[in-house]
């Protein structure tokens, strides 16, 4: 189908322009996240295992936001101001659309990633990654999983109004709970079950596996197990619930 | 809806003419695609439309009721991309100058006001050159200017063969640009045929010219004829012969408006009476 290839190319450079013409998302998407690696890291300073256990955990939060929340906040805004709705009564093929918006997805968080390594790398003296092969695994799963995730999530959301209060319920807690659980030892076992059981956390042990400590694939493949069975669950709910337009309640 | 029976003829400017509710958008969306029917046959140029062929969609454009657009697109990048989707799009250039857009054609979208959105939405459906376009009350909440400039432009896609099945509750709006109308209110058909013949014939009731002109003390007198020819000779012929003038006389012929009034003040009786037992419960939801 190298028409739908074509296609699938054309609504990727598209989605690529427009999330730089809109200064708040590409702020949301880049500069955030730098901020609070700025902030904890300065915190941090001269502490190295602290600042090898945070650059990971941002990378992590990362993923998520510029997927999970990125996607819920566009597929949302799109669908209540009818341009899905658009969209869908033209010969572009459901796949090339999918297909546009979920790399323009990769692309902000693979930028995302890069960014975040070389801020750690330039600031906080973390080195290159050992496991190259371990990174580009987990941060396409995570990926994946995350971006399936937040298709799924916008289809709980009424309208764009309550986007923002949807999106951080979520995102929030589950920052929170699995930040704790990584970075400090002496959580609760049932907070531990729970952050395990969650997504965020196992992609941030992988993350940290192929950045800084150096235990690769192979240790962490029960957490890629988790990763991908949400991602497995994500995808089912994405694709069954999708709404093109808007509910006219 | 309860069962509506229409053939549209290629070429034609077909009208959906009904108040609000009527099942005038529910009928649309089944034809593009966007719903699916109950029951019944539907055809669209040879295809069924419930199956959403990518072929369907090279061959029809959609002017929704309420479509958006990306905030930070322009109209000349959206034709572009839209340009992209179908195998033999129009010239970009030359649907920006049809739709009236060229001095925007580089302003982001969210900058253009409603009725340069409208002609936008216009140039999208326009722009992959389609057989059969689909206009779904395309001049609600313009002002009458921006309105004649819609017409005109639907004019102009009939005069290139296009066919267009359009929804209006505006009876002005139909009897201006249609070849044909359909009357539907609750889901079903009341009328159907050329806006002129349903004027000059309209189905179960006389069509009644109006006669008004000032009486002796200066009132408004207002009388419905079938034979305004005998009316006004009997007026005129009283009025010359007490030596007197019959002040802003004037002869309405019977509009769509008359004929759409009267049908649909029937279907009301008819649904309060009971008299029409029901075909059926309504399948899909209001439009």
């Amino acid at each position: 189908m190298p028409d739908a290839l074509a296609l699938t190319w054309r609504q990727y450079r598209l989605e690529r322009r427009m999330f730089w013409r809109n200064p708040s998302a590409a702020f949301f998407n880049f500069v955030l996240p730098l901020l609070f690696l700025a902030g904890a890291g300065a915190a941090l300073s001269g502490n190295q295992h602290q600042l090898n256990r945070l650059v990971p955990m941002i990378a992590g939060m990362s993923v998520m936001s510029t997927t999970f929340t990125a996607l819920a906040y566009n597929i949302v805004f799109l669908r209540e101001r009818g341009v899905l709705k658009r969209i869908r009564g033209t010969p572009l093929p459901t796949i090339s659309y999918f297909g546009g918006v979920a790399a323009n997805a990769v692309t902000n968080t693979a930028l995302q990633i890069a960014i975040i390594e070389l801020a750690g790398r330039v600031f906080f003296g973390i080195g290159w990654p050992l496991h190259w092969g371990a990174l580009v695994v987990f941060v396409v799963v995570g990926v994946v999983c995350f971006a399936a995730l937040g298709v799924a999530f916008a289809h709980a959301i009424p309208n764009f109004e309550s986007t923002a209060a949807y999106v951080n319920a979520v995102f929030l807690p589950v920052v929170a709970i699995s930040f704790y659980v990584f970075d400090s030892s002496s959580a609760p076992g049932f907070v531990r079950t729970i952050a395990e059981a969650l997504p965020l956390k196992p992609l941030i042990d992988g993350l940290s596996g192929a950045m800084v400590s150096g235990s690769g694939l192979g240790g962490h493949l029960d957490g890629l197990a988790v990763i991908a069975l949400w991602g497995a669950f994500g995808l089912y709910l994405a694709v069954r619930g999708f709404s093109w337009e808007a509910s006219r309640t | 809806m309860r069962g509506i029976d229409i053939t549209v003829r290629r070429g034609e400017v077909f009208g959906l003419l009904g108040p609000n509710g009527a099942g005038k958008t529910t009928t649309v969306e089944i034809l593009e695609g966007y719903r699916t029917r109950t029951s019944g046959e539907v055809s669209v140029l040879g295809h069924d439309p419930a199956r959403r062929s990518i072929e369907l969609r090279r061959r029809i454009g959609i002017v929704l009721q309420s479509g958006g657009i990306y905030s930070h697109i322009t109209p000349r990048e959206a034709l572009r991309h839209w340009a992209s989707f179908y195998p033999h799009p129009r010239d970009v250039e030359e649907v920006l100058a049809l739709a009236g857009l060229q001095e925007k054609a580089d302003e982001r979208s969210r900058k253009l006001s409603g009725g340069q959105l409208r002609r936008l939405d216009f140039a999208l459906a326009l722009v992959g050159d389609p057989e059969l376009i689909f206009l779904d009350e395309p001049t609600t909440g313009f002002d009458p200017e921006a309105r004649r400039a819609a017409w005109e432009t639907v004019r102009s896609l009939r005069a290139l063969g296009k066919t267009i099945l359009l929804t209006t509750h505006y009876l002005e709006e139909a009897q201006a640009l249609a070849d044909r109308v359909a009357i539907v209110k609750d889901g079903r058909v009341l009328a159907i045929g050329p806006p002129r013949e349903l004027m000059a014939h309209p189905p179960g009731g006389a069509a009644h010219y109006r006669v008004a002109y000032r009486g002796r003390e200066g009132e408004l007198v207002e009388r419905e004829t079938d034979d305004p020819t005998a009316l006004l000779h009997e007026l005129t012929g009283e009025a010359l012969a007490r030596g007197g003038r019959l002040e802003e006389l004037s002869v309405g012929r019977p509009t769509l408006e008359d004929v759409y009034l009267e049908l649909t003040a029937e279907a009301d009786a008819d649904d309060l009476a009971g008299t029409r037992a029901d075909e059926g419960r309504p399948e899909a939801s209001r439009a």
